[in-house]
């Protein structure tokens, strides 16, 4: 393959270049109309002469009615996001630990669920789903979504948490053996503190699943003060008379945690789906 | 097995004795019970949100009369294919791109590393702003797609109020977004393809279309079908994208089955209805799942 490098290099090159331009250019478009002054608006460029952080002013200071609950409803995002990320952490610990560390009956069962909730498309459950939180009168709770998101972010954090949980020594159970230590103990002293790296990957996979969702958001909460971020972004547009630089500001603000966090963890985020799939076969 | 290691139960993959807490009665030390104390939040989470909506909604589905109407709806006839089409062309296009794309990452070069990083940025962000970059881009009056058309002296086209062009639209955007993933998927699947294969080639004088068909192809072919199938599922059930880029619109010709669904159900009150619709792809849909089933383990 030596011989052909220089020419290799060229037609990479030329790829990076258009791949790159296809890659970015819908992100450049929408900061580039976040900053966008609103008289410009209807004269599309691929570049602004006034470039304005008045878009990003009127969000933060709530100085317009499409982001009048501006704050509320990032807070509401960071709550569900954050109580996600704190139950599917715990209930995939748990579950990891009897995964890959136990031999018990039914073991199969349990695994077989699990997948299936990682499989089926989750709007496939949305509208039964919806009808059990109406009947429990949870509608327009953060309770419900939490529970939504908890049960959808689940599977794939077990997976993971699993497949590190099996790569450790079989010391850690003889450790405890001989210390005297249950099988509780076990998992509190000696188990945990040795996945805290993978459960810091799947807490930022749980945290930013429910920070992405739309369709149960949708469905769940209603009304300006109750509805996440995404739910309200997308309200801008059943009026034909929408803000777009100012929804392109609010869309940059709420993409700036995904992707420091998605940066921080791709290793992890990856890395169960591909040994799952690999060793499944 | 020995009868120690079991009564254990925790050493999984060890054949050192684990003594059994005298204290505790012979019943809770089983180790069934433990591994479903353990796994007992999970089990419920997935009985209570999973399971049973599953089962209600079928069992509320199983009016003859609901499907009967859906059938005549042509709208639902026109969602089956527009799914169809979506899920087909948009999974295989991007799957075969990401296969091609994970090779071209893998070289070593300055600007291929510089492309891998900035390249997962459509993953990175969430599906909603991006739809409404896109969005905007090809609003038929102001957006930078149909003035740079009609800068180099083209027609201007209204990409989003036909219904080929919007349908078009909801499968470039799903590449945008997905690519990323799935590329890294097939690097990662790459990486773990022993050197010695490729170096042994190259003594044999294997050139790079040669050495895809023979090695690369050969080893990752489990791997990119799991993926096509897992990809083909959840593309199946995709609500954001065809909602938020087109919403139906034009004239609900552009609905795909959960998109129907929310608006036979919510729309319309047509609850039987849009349960229907799911349980239409319900066999289709498990097919898949079964065959993943067999295939990866957790």
């Amino acid at each position: 393959m030596k011989r052909r490098q220089p020419g290799l290099r060229i037609v990479m090159l030329a790829l990076t270049v258009v791949i790159l331009i296809w890659t970015l250019f819908p992100v450049y478009y929408m900061v580039l109309l976040s900053l966008t002054p609103t008289n410009d608006l209807f004269q599309p460029a691929l570049y602004i002469d006034h470039p304005t952080l008045r878009n990003y002013v009127y969000t933060m200071g709530q100085d317009n009615p499409f982001v009048r609950y501006f704050w509320r409803q990032l807070l509401t995002s960071l709550t569900v996001s954050l109580w996600t990320m704190v139950l599917v952490g715990a209930i995939a610990a748990m579950g990891s630990f009897a995964m890959a560390r136990m031999k018990f009956r039914f073991r199969r069962y349990v695994s077989g669920l699990t997948l299936f909730t990682y499989v089926i498309p989750s709007s496939f459950l949305a509208i039964p789903f919806f009808q059990l939180m109406a009947s429990y009168d949870l509608i327009d709770t953060k309770l419900a979504l939490v529970l939504a998101m908890v049960t959808f972010a689940t599977p794939y954090a077990l997976w993971v948490l699993s497949d590190y949980a099996r790569s450790l020594p079989p010391e850690i159970e003889e450790a405890g053996a001989i210390d005297g230590a249950g099988t509780v103990a076990t998992f509190f002293y000696l188990y945990v503190p040795l996945i805290i790296p993978p459960l810091i990957a799947i807490g930022t996979y749980a945290f930013l699943y429910a920070w992405n969702e739309y369709l149960y958001a949708l469905l769940l909460l209603t009304g300006e003060q109750h509805i996440p971020l995404p739910v309200a972004m997308s309200n801008f547009l059943t009026t034909d008379n929408a803000p777009w630089n100012l929804l392109m500001a609010v869309s940059t603000v709420y993409s700036i945690p995904p992707v420091i966090l998605y940066y921080a963890f791709k290793r992890y985020l990856v890395s169960g789906l591909v040994s799952g799939a690999v060793s499944g076969t | 097995m020995s009868p120690t290691t079991r009564e254990g139960g925790l050493a999984a993959s060890s054949r050192v004795e684990v003594r059994p807490r005298a204290r505790l009665p012979r019943f809770l030390r089983s180790t069934t019970l433990q591994g479903f104390a353990f796994t007992a939040p999970l089990l419920l989470l997935f009985s209570a949100f999973v399971l049973y909506p599953m089962l209600s909604g079928l069992y509320a589905a199983t009016d003859p009369d609901s499907y009967r109407a859906i059938f005549g709806d042509p709208v639902f006839r026109q969602t089956v294919w527009n799914t169809l089409w979506y899920v087909v062309v948009a999974v295989n296009v991007k799957l075969v791109l990401a296969l091609l794309l994970s090779g071209i990452l893998d070289y070593p070069f300055l600007s291929i590393r510089v492309l891998a990083a900035l390249f997962l940025i459509p993953w990175a962000i969430p599906a909603l702003p991006g739809i409404l970059s896109f969005r905007w881009a090809l609003n038929s009056q102001w957006g930078i797609f149909n003035h740079l058309l009609t800068k180099f002296g083209f027609q201007s086209v209204p990409w989003l109020a036909q219904h080929d062009t919007a349908l078009a639209f909801v499968i470039i955007f799903h590449i945008w977004k997905y690519l990323p993933f799935w590329t890294i998927i097939f690097l990662a699947g790459r990486r773990a393809i022993p050197n010695e294969l490729y170096e042994a080639a190259a003594i044999d004088g294997g050139g790079i279309v040669q050495n895809f068909f023979s090695i690369t192809f050969p080893l990752l072919k489990s791997l990119y079908l799991i993926c096509t199938l897992l990809s083909m599922v959840f593309t199946l059930g995709d609500f954001t994208v065809p909602w938020l880029l087109t919403g139906g619109a034009p004239g609900d010709t552009t609905h795909v089955l959960a998109t129907l669904a929310y608006r036979y159900t919510f729309a319309m009150g047509r609850l039987e209805w849009g349960l229907s619709t799911f349980a239409v792809a319900l066999p289709i849909t498990l097919l898949f799942i079964g065959m993943l089933m067999r295939w990866v383990k957790i």
